[in-house]
């Protein structure tokens, strides 16, 4: 069934595939139908950000203008310059910034160290605890945010420590999101380094801690890297837990700020509307633009068993 | 057991001198129980915990002061909105999950075909829409499909059409999560079928082109098969995302019109923090619990089936 409804465009890449076609045109053309379709492709999948930015550059009154919405006419960095500049969406910065920084420690610090147990030191559980973390990692939040949230309360009752419509709950929820992933990645990095490595440091007497901070840490350094920026774009995109969890203005990171706050003033201001979803997405994407491999390396080593 | 060992130990290291105390932190299992303790207690407080207190919850009233039994759940399944939920639900993950897998494969394909020196900048650019947060990118298509300015029915109408009530209209509201969903969606199943490709040794097509085979004997008995644990794995996967998704469906239609495009997610966020019903919230949600556990069970059996062969 998937084949017959993929043959047009599949036939060109499969051509191309054959190296050994015997007529090299029918190869230029597979590969000028490949660019063909590649470039439709491209284009569906650049065509939102990239009207983020021409409506990002309008005023207010050439967006309302029936004019060709495509184009920019007068193009301003207003939209840009006056968020940039304004408190409320200077906190949502901050609190994203502060919140995705710290959940990535978090995430490191927890995964790091389990993960190095999980894979070299064979103890008791420890197969079936590393299948307890991959199930955790297919566990969505969407299933766990209301007994969270009736948790909270519960635990404010009971010690008077509000967690509820504080930007640092998040700081308690986002590592469930991202410590599952980042031990099962790390789980599989770890795995792929020789024995004789960490046999040969414990020999020659060095510590368990040792034989992580100074042999593993530095050789899989690559995965913990890749580790790193999976939990910092998870942290920076959520969307459900702080639209659940917080709901005060200076609480509210940038997903929802953008998301709530914009949207629910009077006019609805499209123009700063996507100049800050823009804004808010520039740290993703600035990370991903330079450090694309490892940010793929991750993506594929999730289905992976190292 | 590790807990017990370490009691164990514990004990005996108290009436050594000081040097055993150390040597007791440097045990095997002392520092493996140390490693992975902050793990435990994470998934274990914040994850396997409230998975359970939610099955109690949702058997309270909605006052959480009386125990209903399964009141909320008999409740539910007489509302016309759950039923429509459930069938929604289905739609929008089986419909997104198929076409996600289909455009991934073939845009795999195309990455796949051109020359390897172009392939890095082409699967940058078709990365793009799973790197913003889908928050984000949902807002622009809110306002792509905004019932006076859509920019979509801007250039329908130039072309002579009528203009497209995106996210107003039950239908083509339902159409619009799920193309939203692809567009965010299928760069994930391209990256994973790129890199499937690229483990498929290159012998076996060259094999088959001296024995004449066509592409889609290439593609049916060597591609399929080659990649088939990747393409299970992928797409169990992403049914779970798809199946559990929030941020598309709350942003773009909020449920409507009518609540006819509620997944259980955006749904059980209504009723169990917008409108206070916790109870009734919690049951909500815990009926996405049989479709995950079963794709878990599959995504599990095909990991291992691929760790032994690895």
């Amino acid at each position: 069934m998937a084949a017959t409804a993929l043959s047009p465009s599949s036939s060109a890449a499969a051509q191309a595939d054959a190296d050994a076609g015997p007529v090299g045109g029918d190869r230029k053309w597979a590969l000028r139908w490949a660019y063909l379709f590649l470039c439709i492709f491209a284009g569906f999948a650049l065509m939102p950000p990239l009207y983020m930015l021409i409506t990002g550059l309008k005023t207010s009154s050439e967006i309302s203008a029936a004019r060709n919405p495509w184009w920019v006419y007068h193009p301003t960095l207003a939209n840009f310059t006056e968020l940039l500049t304004s408190p409320v969406f200077q906190t949502f910065f901050k609190n994203s910034v502060i919140v995705a920084v710290l959940v990535v420690a978090i995430t490191m610090l927890i995964s790091v160290p389990a993960a190095f147990a999980l894979s070299r030191m064979k103890f008791w559980g420890s197969g079936i605890l590393a299948t307890g973390v991959f199930l955790t990692y297919l566990v969505p939040e969407t299933l766990l945010f209301i007994p969270l949230f009736k948790m909270f309360a519960t635990f404010r009752d009971w010690t008077g420590i509000e967690l509820i419509n504080r930007w640092y709950v998040l700081l308690l929820l986002y590592p469930t999101l991202t410590v599952p992933f980042c031990t099962w990645i790390m789980i599989g990095y770890f795995a792929s380094i020789p024995k004789e490595l960490d046999e040969a440091a414990l020999i020659d007497g060095a510590s368990w801690t040792q034989t992580l901070m100074k042999i593993f840490v530095p050789v899989a350094l690559p995965g913990i890297i890749a580790a790193t920026i999976f939990a910092f774009t998870v942290a920076w995109a959520q969307f459900l837990y702080p639209l659940a969890f917080t709901t005060s203005q200076d609480q509210l990171v940038l997903s929802v700020g953008i998301a709530t706050t914009l949207i629910r003033a009077d006019v609805f201001n499209w123009g700063q509307i996507m100049a800050g979803a823009l804004l808010g997405a520039a740290p993703p994407l600035i990370i991903y633009a330079f450090l694309m491999d490892y940010y793929i390396a991750g993506l594929t080593a999730g289905a992976t068993k190292g | 057991m590790a807990q017990i060992a370490v009691r164990d130990r514990s004990a005996f290291a108290e009436s050594r001198p000081r040097s055993t105390v150390r040597e007791f932190f440097q045990q095997k299992s002392t520092v493996a129980f140390l490693f992975t303790l902050p793990l435990i207690l994470l998934i274990a407080a914040l994850v396997v915990y409230p998975a359970f207190y939610s099955i109690y919850l949702a058997m309270l009233s909605k006052r959480m002061d009386r125990f209903v039994g399964l009141a909320n759940f008999t409740f539910l399944f007489t509302r016309e909105t759950f039923w429509m939920v459930v069938k929604q639900s289905c739609i929008f993950a089986i419909t997104a999950v198929i076409f996600k897998a289909l455009i991934g494969f073939i845009v795999a394909h195309l990455v796949h075909a051109i020359p390897s020196e172009g392939q890095r900048k082409w699967r940058g650019m078709l990365l793009v829409p799973w790197v913003i947060p889908p928050a984000l990118s949902t807002l622009a298509w809110l306002w792509l499909f905004d019932p006076s300015y859509s920019a979509f029915n801007y250039i329908i109408e130039g072309l002579g059409g009528g203009p497209i009530p995106w996210t107003g209209d039950a239908l083509w509201a339902r159409f619009s999560v799920i193309l939203v969903n692809i567009w965010i969606g299928a760069p994930f199943f391209m990256i994973m079928y790129l890199a499937a490709l690229k483990s498929v040794p290159a012998e076996l097509y060259e094999v088959a082109a001296i024995d004449g085979a066509s592409w889609f004997q290439k593609l049916w008995y060597i591609t399929l098969p080659m990649m088939r644990n990747i393409i299970a794995i992928t797409t169990l996967f992403s049914l779970i995302v798809t199946f559990a998704n929030f941020d598309i469906v709350r942003i773009l239609t909020a449920g409507g019109p009518i609540d006819q495009t509620h997944m259980f997610a955006t749904w059980a966020f209504k009723l169990g923090i917008e409108g206070g019903d916790i109870p009734l919230g919690a049951s909500i949600s815990l009926f996405m619990v049989p479709i995950l556990t079963i794709a878990a069970i599959f995504i599990l059996r095909d990991i291992n089936k691929r760790g032994e062969r690895m």
